[in-house]
């Protein structure tokens, strides 16, 4: 990234702040690119947000949610084996959004979206869901608000995340699994579009990630920038200096660009951004949508995006379903595109080769999503390393965005865990209890 | 040659106490060449404009009927540059003008001046477009100008005054009166709104000011007709052509133009 035209850019760019980017253009990214028939509702979600960040009770309100219900700050954890086993002594800080209530980042912005539909006087807010991580976290928004909460959920991941489908019922959710289309993200976020335009007058669409059209960008980013708020200050307190590198996982980007902010306007914080590459980038099985995707417009922005020559969406894969999503947030795409931040991908193997790394050395189980920031940070570490920099005063931040609770039957099925003899009682006992209870109901 | 204009169609037909009557069918389905069958037995039975959809993988204003018609589509292979085929072998074969209707990211892929020309070549009107609106419309309204397309936006019951003046202003041919806060589909009545939105409409200026969404029966077309410039129909259509081929279209498109 050391063009001429880079530098040009990097050097116009630092005379001023990109850390409030306030949108609705990212340079050539972001707008609003959707239906007439939602502009009026994406008009007052606009000016509710831009009120209520003005607004002392409702900054008072947030931070009381952040501090007594979610648990912040979160933690920043030196990992100390990882560091030395894997990372060539390069010290890791782990920011611990793991350690949130639901167990990842995404409570941040449900709140604060939560927070602006009471506001705006809706009674029900819906949500897309792909591993299920956003639905929890709008369901449980939802049950502390009092407010009704349909889920999107494509059919197949439903069936891959029964668990958590369960879990945004006992909270209290609706969960309808879509069955159109390629059954996956991309077609639950089409659904919910598609309800939100019927139902808009009682309805927010709570996005759970930093995509779509304006103002979601800045709006996710603004609820998540108590991430990058609290790394920095927690750095400054711990090492009295700026980390050498940043580093987070991206799918929508909204993990990200909450770390992200908090470094942007720090030159000498490098900021990568870490991709799910699949089975490889060069296989047509990946998510790496900012490394292979070419600009477009899809569910409402203008950002990169995966699409054959046709401008048809093309699907995305990667082990993480919460990466797998053929688009990304408009800020990103400009944020690549100036040279500011760096993004790469990472493979299945890579991502599932530092969740176990991090297992054994630290204790800690990260969500696969952000074991692809954990590969990053090894690929990283390494290539300081190899450039002659003294590990010990080099010092780089991974976003540990989410626990990996939900991924231990993936994790556990790729690592071949899984006792065969047990594997296999289980499932004779599931069968005798299926058979069991259609004769019931039989009888 | 000399292209056909949804505002001539729609001019002729108000000269003859009646709305435009506008259908739409989706490109390629069942296949390319019943598509344009479809279309031109259209034509054939009372129908001014015609509207071909472009199928398009993310389709979020559309309904399932629609949605499985374009799935099926593409499924079979539709390639968003045959849709230049299709128009020319309807305007070949008829005298109505003829639109597109698409999302808009196909048209961007292509390039929005490249497929603007070719469309313009093939002799189609103008273009319909759901997902973009006037605000980011500059590259269109560029190509549109240049190649002398119309270019129907859309307003919605949900539309404040400023924005159907702004896409009032910056339509050109009709503009698209959405008749409810919804997704295209087949309903038992016309939504009350449609009225409302059409006279936004005219009050902004608007010259010509047709409704869809949920249009699906003769009375529907009668009803509508009485306040509005034309009527749209489409997943009606749709279900005639894949319940009961070309001959179920034509027949429908008769009775929804009082022919039959």
């Amino acid at each position: 990234m050391s063009t001429p035209e880079n530098s040009e850019l990097s050097q116009s760019i630092d005379a001023q702040s990109l850390r409030h980017a306030s949108g609705p253009y990212f340079g050539a990214y972001g707008g609003r690119w959707m239906p007439e028939s939602l502009m009026a509702a994406m008009d007052e979600l606009n000016e509710t947000f831009e009120a209520a960040k003005n607004d002392p009770e409702f900054i008072a309100e947030v931070k009381d949610l952040n501090k007594n219900y979610s648990g912040r700050p979160s933690l920043l954890t030196e990992a100390k084996r990882f560091s030395q086993e894997y990372c060539g002594g390069v010290r890791i800080f782990l920011k611990r959004e793991d350690l949130n209530h639901t167990g990842s980042h995404k409570i941040n912005n449900v709140l604060g979206q939560a927070l602006l539909a009471k506001r705006m006087g809706k009674t029900r807010i819906i949500a897309e869901t792909g591993a299920g991580q956003h639905g929890v976290a709008s369901a449980t928004a939802a049950a502390l608000m009092g407010l009704e909460c349909v889920v999107y959920m494509g059919a197949e991941d439903t069936r891959r995340q029964a668990l958590n489908v369960a879990r945004m019922r006992l909270l209290g959710a609706t969960v309808i699994p879509v069955t159109v289309g390629s059954q996956t993200l991309k077609d639950a976020i089409n659904e919910a579009l598609r309800d939100w335009v019927a139902n808009v007058e009682n309805t927010h669409y709570l996005l759970g990630t930093a995509a779509g059209g304006a103002p979601f960008p800045a709006m996710v980013r603004y609820f998540h920038e108590v991430i990058g708020d609290e790394a920095r200050e927690q750095i400054l307190a711990q090492t009295g200096r700026l980390p050498d590198a940043v580093t987070a996982c991206i799918g929508g980007g909204s993990n990200a660009i909450g770390i992200f902010h908090g470094f942007l306007d720090d030159p000498s914080v490098e900021i990568y951004g870490f991709e799910a590459g699949g089975d490889g980038v060069d296989t047509d099985r990946h998510a790496a949508t900012i490394t292979l995707g070419r600009p477009g417009v899809l569910h409402g922005a203008k950002s990169y995006l995966m699409q054959d020559e046709d401008g048809q969406t093309v699907e995305s894969h990667s082990i993480s379903a919460g990466l797998d999503y053929p688009g990304v947030g408009p800020e990103h795409a400009y944020l690549s595109d100036i040279g500011r931040v760096s993004y790469e991908p990472v493979t299945d193997t890579e991502a599932m080769d530092a969740f176990k790394a991090l297992c054994r050395t630290e204790g800690i189980l990260p969500a696969i999503e952000s074991a692809h920031a954990l590969a990053g940070t090894i690929r990283v570490a390494q290539r300081k390393v190899a450039e002659g920099v003294n590990p010990e005063e080099t010092i780089i931040i991974a976003n540990l965005s989410g626990r990996g609770d939900k991924d231990v039957g993936t994790a556990a099925a790729w690592f071949n865990m899984i006792d065969e003899k047990d594997a296999e009682a289980e499932i004779n006992v599931a069968n005798s209890q299926n058979s069991g209870s259609q004769n019931s109901e039989e009888k | 040659m000399t292209r056909v204009m949804s505002a001539e169609k729609i001019a002729a037909a108000r000269a003859e106490g009646r709305p435009a009557l506008i259908g739409y069918l989706p490109a390629g389905f069942p296949d390319v060449q019943t598509s344009i069958e479809a279309a031109v037995a259209l034509a054939e039975n009372g129908v001014d404009i015609i509207e071909i959809g472009i199928p398009y993988s993310d389709p979020v204003m559309d309904g399932q009927v629609i949605q499985e018609a374009t799935v099926h589509s593409l499924a079979n292979g539709f390639k968003v540059a045959q849709i230049f085929d299709i128009v020319r072998g309807i305007t070949q074969r008829t005298d109505v003008a003829v639109m597109v209707m698409t999302y808009w990211n196909p048209v961007l892929r292509m390039g929005v001046d490249e497929f603007s020309r070719r469309f313009a070549e093939a002799g189609g009107a103008g273009l319909i477009t759901p997902d973009l609106v006037p605000d980011e419309a500059g590259e269109w309204i560029e190509a549109s100008t240049k190649y002398d397309l119309e270019r129907v936006f859309l307003i919605a019951p949900s539309s404040s005054e400023a924005r159907v003046l702004s896409t009032v202003d910056a339509s050109s041919g009709f503009v698209y009166c959405v008749s409810l806060m919804g997704v295209t589909g087949a309903r038992s009545s016309v939504s009350s709104a449609a009225q409302a939105v059409v006279d936004a409409a005219h009050k902004a200026g608007a010259e010509n000011a047709c409704v869809g969404l949920g249009v699906s029966r003769r009375e529907h077309v009668e009803e509508i007709g009485a306040y509005a410039d034309g009527v749209i129909v489409g997943t009606a259509l749709v279900a005639a052509l894949r319940d009961g081929g070309v001959p179920a279209v034509a027949e429908l498109a008769a009775q929804l133009s009082g022919r039959a």
